[in-house]
């Protein structure tokens, strides 16, 4: 179960954390669930936020209370938070540099005339 | 990388003002100071919703009752919001609620007064979420990134809670000679517990000179309670309520208005667990817990049944 930890997308080391903490046992809390609203047609599910919920059914309900009271969203993803993977900030150098020197990847890298129209 | 490049990292995220992630290296002790604060945080939107829950089934109208429940319900989802901040950092949900109930984490002592008249609504919106407010829109920009996140959603939500208090308090002040009596006295008595909300002054304050170096608080104590004093004091006056300090003057010279000498002794007694309602409190949350202990069960055991009945080749797996 420790694992869990190290796995999620957006956790962090809970050994760190440190001290009495790492030997409780978390085996009776409910599973925590990362929530997903979409805000209306059209747009893309974006992540809002975590709560914990027995199961799917009540992670939306959940969601419905906490994330929609206000109109944000008309549909919602619930996906349990251990089944998120994530990279890691370690290799971000490695992942995300070399986009830095491909601005030819860009429209603006190409000075072209003035005239030029509808382009 | 070694723990000392980790650390110039780190240094490097928070002076360009780039959000510490979870999964960032950071050091041990700014991740406790985190969790302390947040958790603190966290705990303070849960027990602040037992004292106006005592109001919501004795509010004068329905309008008043759907505008009551609607910001006790929002307090209970602010801190959902901060409890999961906090479980970012690696401590559990239970971990905290644990160190709530056995008295070992704090939540602001303001929630340690009673509630005694429909006034104290009023007061508690315009004054108590007031002082919030000033302390959380910098937190905003905090530097860890969930607690940021999770104080942009808190503080668009805070702003009716703060409306809804003082037009309670206008109406009352435009009421009967007793209405108005009610909220000056309700006034009265939240006015130097608000201000103590702040936290003690700078200079007794040993966080705050790392707090404010780590980017978690942008503002000190002392600060953010002179500029609660100067906006509130002028909204008092506008629906004819006295301040409740003598001492209290406008300085030309520094812009700001003086006031009188704040009584810290008893802002530790309270936070000691001497407080008016401290035990209440705590043993309502307890026994809210331990009440509804069965019903965290039940929902567990549902959950599980209806695995099995879903995938019954996998059993095995499930179990």
């Amino acid at each position: 179960m420790k694992n869990i930890f190290h796995r999620y997308g957006d956790y962090g080391d809970r050994e760190a954390a440190g001290g009495e903490n790492t030997h409780h046992d978390t085996s009776n809390e409910w599973p925590l669930w990362e929530v997903f609203i979409r805000s209306k047609a059209g747009l893309d599910h974006k992540h809002a936020g975590s709560l914990h919920a027995a199961d799917a059914n009540m992670a939306i309900e959940n969601a419905r209370d906490v994330y929609t009271r206000r109109m944000e969203g008309v549909s919602i993803w619930v996906v349990e938070s251990k089944y998120v993977h994530a990279s890691d900030p370690a290799d971000a150098e490695m992942l995300y540099e070399p986009a830095n020197d491909k601005i030819y990847r860009h429209p603006t890298f190409y000075n072209l005339p003035d005239e030029l129209k509808h382009m | 990388m070694t723990t000392k490049s980790f650390q110039e990292h780190f240094d490097k995220q928070i002076e360009n003002e780039v959000s510490i992630e979870p999964r960032d290296w950071m050091p041990d002790d700014y991740r406790k100071t985190l969790i302390r604060q947040i958790s603190q945080h966290a705990h303070s939107e849960i027990v602040g919703m037992l004292p106006e829950g005592n109001w919501i089934t004795r509010a004068p109208s329905l309008r008043r009752k759907c505008v009551l429940l609607a910001k006790v319900q929002d307090e209970g989802g602010h801190g959902l919001y901060l409890y999961s901040a906090a479980e970012t950092l690696g401590i559990s949900r239970d971990e905290m609620i644990e160190q709530l109930h056995s008295g070992k984490a704090k939540y602001s002592s303001i929630f340690n007064y009673p509630t005694i008249t429909w006034a104290d609504m009023g007061a508690i919106g315009w004054l108590v979420d007031g002082a919030a407010i000033m302390n959380q829109v910098p937190l905003c920009r905090t530097s860890y990134g969930p607690y940021a996140r999770a104080m942009v959603r808190v503080c668009k939500e805070e702003s009716f809670h703060q409306r809804q208090g003082y037009e309670i308090m206008m109406t009352l002040a435009n009421g009967t000679e007793v209405q108005k009596k009610m909220a000056q006295d309700a006034l009265n008595r939240w006015w130097w517990p608000s201000i103590m909300m702040f936290g003690p002054s700078d200079a007794d304050s040993p966080h705050t000179v790392q707090s404010m170096k780590w980017r978690i608080k942008r503002f000190s104590n002392d600060e953010l309670r002179q500029k609660f004093i100067d906006v509130t004091v002028e909204q008092a006056k506008l629906i004819g309520l006295t301040v409740p300090d003598p001492d209290l003057k406008w300085n030309e010279a520094t812009g700001h208005y003086d006031f009188g000498k704040i009584n810290w002794d008893e802002f530790w007694n309270v936070v000691k667990g001497n407080g008016p309602c401290n035990k209440e409190r705590l043993q309502a949350r307890q026994k809210a817990w331990n009440d509804g202990a069965w019903v965290r069960d039940a929902a567990v055991a549902h959950a599980q049944k209806r695995k099995f009945k879903e995938t019954p080749k996998s059993k095995s797996e499930a179990a």
